[in-house]
């Protein structure tokens, strides 16, 4: 969830509402004339309020000013570093690099990740080597905003102009091995519109998306938390892999179904991603309490 | 107000003064311990051979009225807030007793509003000596800055007409603004421009004044039809062009909050009524106007809707969020102490099982019952929550006066009183060690629901039995406080408090709860 950089209001109570992580940005929501007070109180944010467990995450500048913000807020240790209008392997190799010098000079010895932010045509199509620059990349997210901005259309709420570009970010990340997080959805007063948003970046392979309102968080984790049903049918293959294993068969089935290889690992990353996205305790899923009850 | 008070210890622990505008007063002694062994009060007897044959009360302006009235010095006169911030028939009716060169008067209003400031003016003038009625805005910090002459007192909505029918105030001249009326004085209140819904407020002042006027911008021939004021207890009907701003009576629509952290204190709210089965068929529920209490109704009526679980009745003040439920079936009645919203006021006016209600039947701790103690759960806000679950609601952390009391202390009699409110505002704390002013003792107060955990009173066993094994964020009241105080940089300084009571907040039964002190 996205916190602008200038409103500490928002901050102290930003983790209740189980975001997965909160980004405190330094970017597009802060005015040109007070990046400075911003870069402070996003370092003094980071070393004073409780986030109740959530990854904390900045949103630097675009380059070069965003080396600026590096250099006063690395000394508290974020979890991950996003780094906008990303279009070249080069910027982010440049901000690892610099990352690295202030870890080694403040003494932080645990990883602070990478996530860069494709909002160009040029950075769509440099997706693959921006997400393989260093290590430290866990993810590829995209703008759409500036993204169908530079393509010159209109960004639809359908995102038929977009499709291309998203299609493009997941299957670079998964070709690297990162996460896609898909960008985010803009009318906080659309729940409807949201949820149907998240179902198709779920579709398209998206494992994520970022958010602007608390609001917005339980749709989001619902639409990308798999069905009890295709839970219940990811076990089943799995069970009947497993089993096809200890009995030495080379030919898995479920009923009258042959099972292939590739459907029995989707089915554990199902399985693997449910058990990691179960809604965490503090989340607002309305029926948690009557399946409790019950 | 210058003579030296004598104070008592009340049962809380309170400081409180023996006397209130020169009348004796009984220390608050606890919940439910004090048993009044009078009679109530009643007005003079009438006879109809004093009033036309016709029926036709009508006189030709306000002045006219109060001269009937014989209004005159130190004499009571009292106004309803049905009207709320677009009320002008109080304000009227006092500067024509200006006018008249009265002097002294008690201003005993069921509640004040902003736009009522002028009334500073006719107190600086001394043709209002205090006011015995909630005082919030400029009216509340003129109190609270003690320049009103005499002790202002807060009640309740119930506590008022209990004080009404006990005779701790005798009023002597009741003004009525009514958006219905007929010549006769039957009057009502969801019709016309100026509709406004229930008039329950002005039923007891209706009952009990000696001199009762209805102000209406509304005549219609008799009867009118439905009647709330019953015209055999009025003195003078009064026409005039308006009785208020439409647009400060009822607002266009209520709005649910928008903020995250309410909207999670409401839906906190919601749940724990789902998972401890309080929300479950043929049960009843209020909830105010407020933007909690609006998303909260929203939340329990979706939960409702997914358990299949229907309300005998809930209690309003109404909104379109109950008119709603109404028309979807999610309860069979409505019944509704003041209306808030143009759809609650159509729907009063049009639909009978939204029934009007008056203090009386709602609140009145001196009857034999009343509605608020039959409610399963009331959801409530309040400016502050001790450690104790004693609540405030008059008072900010500062001293200041700040809101009426309205129908809080009366709802505490509910089943489960929840108060829903955030832990923090501006950095201030809002549970505290000890609250600034006493208005509800922490015993009849079962639960507080924060953005960061849901505190249930330890006297209630059966609540924390009901919830257990649950997800709800359920936590001692403590450590939500010791949560908050370290966010906020610790404990807030206590107000710097005068020596001087500048106010009183009396009980349900009409002991003195708590002093207000003057600030500043």
């Amino acid at each position: 969830m996205y916190l602008p950089g200038t409103e500490p209001k928002y901050f102290i109570n930003a983790g209740l509402h189980g975001p997965d992580a909160v980004i405190l940005d330094l970017e597009d929501s802060v005015h040109p004339a007070q990046k400075d007070a911003a870069r402070i109180l996003v370092r003094n944010t980071l070393r004073a309020v409780d986030f109740s467990g959530c990854e904390r995450m900045v949103r630097i500048n675009q380059l070069p000013m965003g080396l600026e913000d590096l250099a006063e807020i690395i000394s508290e240790a974020p979890d991950l570093v996003l780094i906008p209008k990303t279009e070249h392997p080069q910027q982010v190799t440049e901000v690892d690099r610099m990352i690295s010098e202030l870890k080694h000079r403040h003494k932080i010895d645990r990883p602070i990740w990478l996530m860069p932010i494709l909002e160009s045509a040029l950075a769509i199509e440099n997706a693959f080597t921006i997400a393989t620059a260093t290590a430290n990349v866990v993810a590829l997210t995209i703008g759409l905003e500036d993204y169908t901005a530079d393509l010159g259309v209109t960004k639809t709420p359908e995102g038929r102009e977009s499709l291309y570009a998203r299609a493009r970010v997941v299957n670079a990340a998964k070709a690297a091995g990162v996460q896609a997080i898909d960008s985010v959805f803009g009318d906080v007063g659309n729940v409807d519109g949201l949820r149907r948003c998240a179902e198709s970046s779920r579709e398209l392979g998206f494992e994520g998306m970022g958010c602007i309102h608390p609001s917005q968080i339980a749709v989001i984790h619902d639409a990308f938390t798999p069905s009890q049903a295709e839970i219940e049918k990811a076990l089943k293959i799995v069970a009947a892999f497993e089993e096809a294993q200890q009995r030495g068969l080379g030919v898995v089935s479920l009923g009258s179904k042959m099972i292939d290889a590739p459907v029995v690992e989707r089915a554990r990353k199902l399985v693997a991603r449910s058990r990691a996205g179960a809604p965490a305790p503090h989340s607002s899923g309305l029926n948690n309490d009557v399946q409790e009850r019950h | 107000m210058t003579e030296r008070v004598e104070l008592a210890q009340n049962a809380a622990g309170r400081m409180v003064p023996a006397m209130v505008n020169s009348k004796p007063q009984i220390p608050y002694l606890g919940v439910e311990k004090y048993q009044p062994r009078a009679r109530k009060a009643a007005p003079a007897v009438r006879s109809s051979k004093d009033y036309p044959e016709n029926g036709d009360k009508r006189v030709p302006d306000l002045e006219t009225a109060l001269r009937k009235c014989g209004l005159r010095d130190g004499m009571v006169i009292s106004n309803h807030h049905h009207l709320r911030d677009g009320d002008r028939v109080a304000l009227m009716a006092l500067q024509v007793a200006a006018k008249l060169g009265v002097k002294d008067l008690t201003w005993f209003p069921s509640a004040s509003f902003p736009s009522q400031k002028a009334a500073i003016e006719l107190m600086e003038s001394g043709v209002i000596h205090h006011i015995e009625g909630s005082m919030n805005g400029p009216l509340g910090d003129y109190c609270t800055q003690g320049k009103m002459r005499g002790m202002g007192v807060l009640r309740s909505h119930g506590g008022r007409w209990q004080a009404i029918q006990d005779g701790e105030v005798h009023v002597d001249v009741a003004v009525i603004a009514a958006p219905t009326a007929d010549f006769f004085g039957n009057a009502d209140g969801s019709h016309g421009k100026s509709a406004c819904g229930s008039l329950g407020f002005a039923l007891a002042d209706s009952i009990y004044a000696d001199n009762v006027i209805v102000v209406t911008d509304n005549l219609v021939p008799f009867p009118c039809i439905p009647w709330q004021i019953q015209g055999n207890n009025v003195d003078y009907v009064v026409e005039v062009e308006s009785i208020g701003d439409p647009a400060k009576i009822v607002s266009g629509t209520t709005q649910i909050t928008r903020s995250p952290d309410r909207l999670r204190i409401a839906e906190l709210v919601a749940r724990f009524l789902r998972y401890s089965g309080i929300m479950r068929t043929g049960f009843s529920f209020q909830a105010g106007a407020g933007g909690i209490a609006l998303a909260f109704v929203d939340f329990l009526r979706r939960m409702m809707k997914e358990d299949g679980v229907k309300a005998r009745f809930v209690r309003g003040g109404s909104t379109r969020y109950l008119v709603e439920m109404l028309q979807e079936g999610l309860t069979d009645y409505i019944l509704d102490g003041q209306t808030f919203d143009l759809e609650a006021v159509k729907s009063i006016a049009s639909d009978p099982r939204h029934v009007p209600t008056s203090p009386f039947t709602s609140y009145n701790y001196h009857g034999k019952g009343n509605f608020a103690s039959m409610v399963d759960a009331v959801v409530l806000g309040a400016t502050e929550v001790d450690v104790n679950f004693n609540g405030n609601v008059v008072t900010h952390s500062d001293g200041r006066l700040l809101h009426g009391i309205g129908g809080w202390q009366n709802c505490l009699a509910a089943g489960c009183t929840i108060l829903a409110l955030p832990s923090f505002r501006d950095r201030i704390p809002v549970i505290v060690d000890e609250v600034t002013t006493l208005t509800g003792p922490g015993e009849l107060i079962d639960v507080v629901v924060t953005e960061r955990g849901i505190a249930i009173n330890p006297l209630r066993q059966d609540l924390l039995d009901s919830v257990k094994g649950s997800s709800l964020p359920i936590r001692p009241i403590q450590d939500i406080k010791a949560e908050v105080e370290r966010i906020c940089g610790g404990k807030p300084a206590r107000p710097q408090l005068g020596d001087r009571p500048v106010a009183v907040v009396k009980w349900v039964d009409g002991t003195v709860l708590d002093t207000v002190w003057q600030v500043g």
